[in-house]
């Protein structure tokens, strides 16, 4: 047997297709070394999958697949493609319960491949299957062996895949995207498994979208992009200093505690409002880019941000103070601010901005970075309507996040104050109002204890973490505050008022202050309706929108019949189509969405409308239950700046529900960690996740895959 | 270098070909056109010939003629609008009663959803042929009670998709979003849920359409739908029965009639079924 287990040039996969083939794999070239661990990351619809698939014959039926050479294990076919796999490739995908089949068990499942591959007879078999089962560290294998799939845990049947993948004791390994539905501490355990193999001499293609995954087990790295490696080079080399700007662009996009009060998108991505793509503002966003301190950004996100409440309330009351030098000559630019207040109809409409400029010293020394000037803000979007036309002061951002070169690889921790204590300095309407206060949740499903005891409080436009691993009861967390399941014990109270124990006709009229961002967009839209009929039906009633009159802020909370409107004239109806059309601007959508059904949409452009969509109402807080967690890294970095602006333009309070802990860490100002029903830890991001005081918080962040290189 | 993959084992279903549906079509439209204006197509179906009975199909009589020298052609004709009539109103009455049901069943507490459920079981596990004798027995022979029968005894088909699709939708996301929005209740269920529901139903009622003329002619055939000398399919048939040895043209060419709608009313109906799920996929 040769060293080159895998030797392919020019690799292209076509799938024909009625409008144009689909062209997957366009030409790449891949070598497989014995022993290595070759990753191939990338984002949905790169090819890599198709790539891996391919290698085992499995591409599917239909595809087309060319290539200059094709050599696996040392020949280049025709192939015994049934002997090559788990003779010599095992293959394990992501969705472990799908891969294994249902009728049967683990045990009969693992034996199968053994009899496929002849290897010994019907009597020892068991053995093997529970040595097997052994080797990849599934507890008490007999008994796990006589089991079902459905009976297994997502790990322990991760487990049981590599088990039968590595049955036959085939050289490679093929894992495609093997921890991505599972949760972070069962992820790191797969991945030592994996580790664990490599070891002991498996070679290992690994599959994913997930640098930090890649980083812990890769030799060598390729990155995928529309079917042809952009990228490829030894992991720690193309990490620290990627060459070609997609790969800077994906370890950009990263949410981590380094990136929290940084624009996540990079540079090439497009722009999330169409106001600032035209201001200088943007353009001065796009050539800090990642490698310029943090605070530097920020400055330009504030701005951004304040542009785009000009451009949806008309009433834009913002200081901003951006720290950094480089911020300086960018944050001043108020141009795109006044042109857009200037086109807005209503002339009761002030945009007044104040954007000092505080001149900090150079790059990368350790300031106070503006990450969250959201609290201070909020009085603007709230308070502005009622009383237009008064100027306000300058803020003075003091953000609790740490700013510090990239290099060092972990930000040190610079409480430099508590933001909130900000807010009263600024605002007259006294302390930060409390939008929710939760006390004593209990619920319990017969004998199941789900939330046992949570306290949560979400004060104005601050953004709450709550992390936790599958089961630990953060969305039935969500379904109590947003009223849909009563609790068993225990109160809810939104906006000062009751909420919780009320009739569901007495909470109708308040129902739109608080909204709702569900992981799958799609499901959350009626099927029938259009993008435009989407976001027009969650606009505040029609006879009340021509105009802020006083009664407008009543009407916007009051259960008005508000639909059709065939009476509306065509004034009525254009402003409308207006409001619809600057909801979508505002998340980074086009006109040219309006008439499109959901279903034709990308997941990143769902996931907008649904912003839209809860933004309309305009709540004071959006319950958003892992927005990001179905969406490709950069998709996500656009869309997780995305809530971070509205935060910062209109106060919105947003409690955050991820299992991811960076992304909270990215985004969070304060953070509760669930398990098992309570809450084992909670305080400010930064506290938490730095100094946690929880055994399971401290096990929750170890987990976490990390983009350090470690060899 | 083109690398041979192997195909794994597919089973490609072959596609109904475009010109049976276009014939199913074709001939529906022209059942229809019967229905609404038959004397367009025959003569009078109940004007009898003592000199020409049971003669064999020609071209003057192309069905031939019956035992009281009735033209058959005619009689198949104006028959249709008795037969496609009795279907289609006991379809909407089928498809009226089991979308209310189906959707109060779902949409209510898990008590009533059961008890409803199981009266759905009970009234689909009742004879057909024992629900229109209770009919007949109430309401005479006639065409009002096998409408009525028939309605009743295929409405729980419709019911039992409805209930389904109503527990489906209102797990929907969309519905939870609509209560964001502080809809009510009654706004939720006729804006999202009710028009979600009703996806299914209507290529569902073309085919179930074809099962219940099906239905009332077999009903007819007994007696129990219109009184001779009304030209109906299943009377025709009960009709020429006797005298099937010599004239079998009085039978067969009506129960021919009587195959092709049903089959053609299926044909047209799993074509629009399967363009109906591969838009909604």
């Amino acid at each position: 047997m040769s060293d080159l287990l895998v030797s392919v040039r020019d690799l292209h996969v076509t799938f024909p297709h009625r409008r144009g083939d689909v062209h997957a794999v366009r030409g790449i070239d891949l070598d497989i070394h014995r022993g290595e661990c070759v990753a191939i990351v990338g984002e949905s619809g790169s090819g890599k999958s198709v790539t891996a698939r391919t290698l085992v014959g499995l591409a599917g039926h239909n595809a087309r697949v060319r290539s200059s050479r094709f050599e696996i294990d040392g020949r280049s076919g025709p192939f015994d493609w049934q002997k090559l796999r788990g003779g010599f490739a095992g293959l394990v995908m992501q969705d472990a319960l799908v891969s294994l089949d249902p009728l049967r068990t683990v045990g009969a499942e693992i034996s199968e491949v053994l009899k496929v591959h002849s290897i010994g007879n019907r009597n020892d078999r068991p053995a093997r299957v529970r040595e097997l089962l052994s080797t990849v560290h599934v507890p008490e294998p007999e008994r796990r062996a006589a089991q079902y799939p459905h009976q297994l845990s997502g790990g322990l049947r991760q487990r049981a895949l590599i088990a039968s993948a590595i049955a036959a004791a085939p050289p490679l390994l093929i894992a495609d995207e093997p921890t991505t539905a599972l949760d972070v501490t069962v992820q790191a355990q797969i991945l030592n498994l994996l580790a664990e193999r490599r070891a002991t001499g498996d070679t290992l293609l690994l599959i994913s979208h997930d640098l930090a995954v890649v980083s812990r087990l890769a030799t060598r790295v390729l990155v995928m992009k529309d079917g042809r490696i952009v990228e490829s080079g030894e992991t720690s080399t193309l990490l620290t200093a990627p060459t070609h700007p997609y790969t800077a662009q994906l370890l950009a996009a990263v949410p981590s505690a380094a990136s929290r009060g940084r624009r996540l998108s990079s540079p090439t991505a497009p722009p999330l409002t169409a106001p600032a793509a035209k201001s200088p503002a943007s353009t001065g966003a796009a050539s800090t880019g990642a490698s310029s301190i943090d605070a530097a950004s920020t400055g330009v996100a504030l701005t951004v941000a304040a542009s785009m409440n000009a451009a949806s309330t008309g009433v834009a009351l913002t200081g901003a103070t951006s720290t950094g030098a480089a911020s300086t000559g960018v944050a001043s630019t108020g141009d795109p601010l006044l042109s857009v207040a200037s086109t807005s109809p209503a002339p009761t409409r002030n945009a007044l901005t104040t954007a000092a400029s505080r001149g900090a010293g150079s790059a990368g020394v350790a300031s106070t970075g503006a990450s969250s000037t959201g609290a201070a803000l909020t009085g603007a979007a709230s308070t502005g309507v009622a009383v237009a036309g008064v100027a306000l002061t300058g803020v003075a951002s003091t953000g609790g996040a740490a700013v510090a070169a990239p290099s060092t690889g972990r930000a040190s921790t610079v409480t430099v104050a508590d933001e909130l204590a900000v807010a009263p300095a600024l605002f007259d309407s006294g302390p930060p109002a409390v939008i929710v206060e939760a006390s004593g949740l209990h619920k319990r499903y017969g004998a199941h204890t789900v939330v046992d005891g949570v306290d949560l409080t979400i004060r104005r436009g601050e953004i709450v973490g709550l992390v936790g691993e599958s089961g630990s009861g953060k969305t039935t967390v969500a379904q109590l505050l947003f009223g849909l399941t009563a609790p068993t014990s225990g109160t809810v109270a939104f906006e000062g008022a009751p909420w919780t124990g009320l009739k569901e006709r007495r909470r109708r009229p308040r129902r739109r202050r608080l909204q709702l961002i569900s992981q799958d967009p799609l499901s959350g839209f009626d099927p029938r309706w259009t993008v435009r009929r989407i976001v027009e039906e969650a606009l505040p009633p029609a006879s009340l929108t021509n105009g802020h009159s006083p009664t407008f802020e009543r009407a916007q909370t009051a259960n008005v019949r508000r639909r059709s409107w065939p009476w509306l004239s065509e004034a009525a109806r254009s402003r409308r189509n207006e409001q619809v059309v600057e909801l979508l601007e505002r998340v980074g959508l086009g006109a040219e969405v309006l008439d499109r059904y959901p279903r034709q949409l990308s997941g990143g452009q769902r996931q907008r409308v649904a912003i839209a969509r809860a933004l309309a109402p305009r709540p004071s807080l959006i319950i958003c239950d892992e927005p990001v967690s179905a969406l490709d890294v950069s998709v996500q970095a656009q869309v997780l700046d995305l809530l971070a602006d509205i935060r910062a333009a209109d106060g919105t309070a947003l409690l955050f529900i991820s299992h991811d802990l960076g992304v909270v860490h990215h985004l969070a100002d304060r953070v509760l960690v669930m398990r098992d029903g309570a809450v084992v830890e909670s305080g400010p991001v930064d506290d938490v996740f730095h100094n946690p005081q929880h055994e399971y918080t401290r096990a929750l962040i170890d987990a976490v895959p990390t983009l350090e290189v470690s060899r | 270098m083109t690398i041979a993959l192997e195909r794994p084992l597919s089973v490609r279903l072959r596609r109904p070909s475009g010109g049976g549906v276009a014939a199913a079509t074709g001939f529906l439209v022209l059942a229809l056109v019967a229905a609404v204006t038959p004397s367009l197509f025959a003569g009078d179906p109940l004007a009898a010939d003592p000199l020409h009975v049971l003669e064999a199909p020609s071209a003057a009589h192309w069905f031939g003629t019956d035992q009281l020298g009735r033209d058959v052609f005619g009689r198949v004709v104006h028959g249709a609008r008795h037969s496609l009539l009795i279907g289609v109103v006991a379809t909407a009455i089928a498809v009226g009663i089991g979308l209310l049901l189906g959707l109060l069943a779902g949409l209510a507490h898990k008590y009533a959803d059961e008890a409803l459920s199981r009266s759905f079981d009970a009234l689909s596990a009742f004879p057909l042929l024992l629900l229109a004798l209770l009919f007949v027995a109430v309401a005479g022979p006639g065409t009002v009670g096998l409408v009525i029968a028939i309605g009743l005894a295929t409405m729980p088909n419709y019911a039992r998709v409805v209930r389904t699709q109503t527990l489906v939708v209102r797990q929907a996301g969309y519905v939870t979003q609509a209560v964001a929005f502080g809809d009510s209740r009654l706004r939720l269920v006729l804006r999202h849920v009710l028009p979600n529901v009703l996806g299914p139903v209507p290529v569902l009622a073309i085919i179930g359409l074809g099962e219940a003329i099906l239905a009332a002619a077999g009903l007819s055939f007994l007696g129990m739908g219109p009184q001779p000398p009304s030209p109906e399919w299943g009377a025709m048939l009960s009709e020429g029965r006797g005298y099937l040895n010599v004239a079998w043209w009085t039978t067969v060419l009506p129960g021919v009639v009587v195959t092709l709608t049903v089959i053609s009313l299926t044909v047209v109906g799993r074509r629009l079924q399967r363009r109906f799920e591969g838009r909604s996929a």
